[in-house]
């Protein structure tokens, strides 16, 4: 087994941390982090947080940012690897699970297991919206942005696009400094 | 409890081709994230599922391991078309948007040195942030009139996970065994 094969590399580590990636891929940031820059030595701590800001970014889901890494350690080859290793083994298991939980559709046990789950994960997706909100807000400037965005996508019909690429144009005219 | 009956509550499940354009077309709007795209694509502007199908599907991908948007895709598209149906929704998801984000990736190491460049990375970053408070405000909404413990344990966790920023793992390990539990205790 040749240990420095970049891909081999690439393919058990985002397998084995995908299956840690309890509550989403940015759980396991700090381990992939870890793991790119102090363990492999793929690349340093600066081009990780601006590959990191790239998948947050770009359209898509943010498990993007495994693409990314796996471009920049192995070329096209490396995005494929990386990719195919961070989604396959985990969407095979929702996929049993998902069919073993719709078959108890109806149990009193899932009712009581999905109500516990269903608090568990709005508590998450709320910690999601602070911790992202506080990372994004470098200006008061970045706050309003923030605030007005969600404010439209609750109160109004209007296409969040739009209020995306008003930031992303304001951002250009350098006024939200 | 019984679920909450609104006029939303009455839903279609879509074709295999609606659903890979569906999920195709939450991807490619998915700056910053593709939750906040997947609730309104599937549950305000389709109608494919309800809010708390939405809810319940979403907090099932929580908890198993793995990018939650994609378990989201397998979940989904497996329970309207089986096995296919879950590929369709894989492939739309990830397939284009890895293109698109090597395109990106290829650019940015071009032009990323720009001020311009970066001042429209944080910008987005920002607005995109606002779509997530406003999913977990939606999320929180219908449920908070419901009785029961269950916004105690919402709570909890958002100050574990949100303020305190204590490890996921240990912090599901303590909260999803204590709200079953609760669950349990209210429906028993």
């Amino acid at each position: 087994m040749k240990a420095t094969d970049p891909l081999l590399a690439l393919a058990g580590h985002f397998a084995l941390i995908s299956l840690l990636a309890v509550g989403g891929a940015n759980a396991v940031l700090p381990e992939m982090h870890r793991q790119a820059v102090d363990v492999a030595g793929w690349m340093t701590d600066r081009q990780f947080s601006e590959l990191f800001a790239l998948a947050q970014v770009a359209p898509g889901p943010n498990v993007m940012i495994v693409t990314l890494v796996g471009y920049q350690v192995a070329g096209l080859t490396g995005a494929l690897v990386a990719t195919v290793a961070m989604c396959g083994p985990t969407c095979l298991f929702a996929y049993g699970v998902a069919r073993l939980w719709d078959r108890f559709e109806g149990a009193h046990w899932r009712k009581v297991v999905q109500e516990g789950l269903v608090w568990v994960t709005v508590g998450l997706i709320a910690a999601s919206a602070l911790v992202l909100t506080d990372g994004a807000a470098t200006s008061w400037r970045m706050v309003v942005v923030t605030l007005v965005t969600a404010a439209v996508c609750c109160w109004t019909q209007i296409n969040p696009l739009w209020a995306l690429g008003g930031a992303a144009l304001l951002g250009a005219a350098g006024l939200l400094g | 409890m019984s679920r909450v009956e609104t006029a939303a509550a009455i839903t279609v499940p879509p074709s295999l081709g609606a659903l890979f354009v569906g999920f195709l077309s939450m991807s490619l709007f998915g700056f910053g994230g593709v939750l906040p795209w997947a609730r309104r694509i599937l549950v305000e502007q389709k109608r494919w599922m309800d809010a708390d199908e939405f809810n319940e599907a979403l907090s099932l991908c929580k908890v198993l391991p793995g990018p939650n948007i994609v378990n989201f895709a397998i979940i989904y598209g497996s329970r309207v078309h089986g096995p296919l149906g879950a590929i369709a929704a894989l492939v739309a998801l990830i397939a284009p948007s890895a293109v698109i984000v090597l395109a990106m990736g290829m650019a940015y190491q071009r032009f990323g040195y720009l001020p311009q460049v970066q001042n429209v990375v944080a910008a987005l970053s920002a607005a995109a942030a606002g779509l997530v408070v406003a999913m977990a405000a939606k999320m929180a909404t219908p449920l908070i009139g419901r009785p029961g413990p269950g916004p105690a344990v919402a709570v909890a966790v958002f100050v574990a996970v949100g303020v305190l920023r204590l490890p996921l793992p240990w912090v599901l390990a303590v909260a999803l065994p204590a709200s079953i539990a609760l669950s349990w205790y209210v429906h028993r």
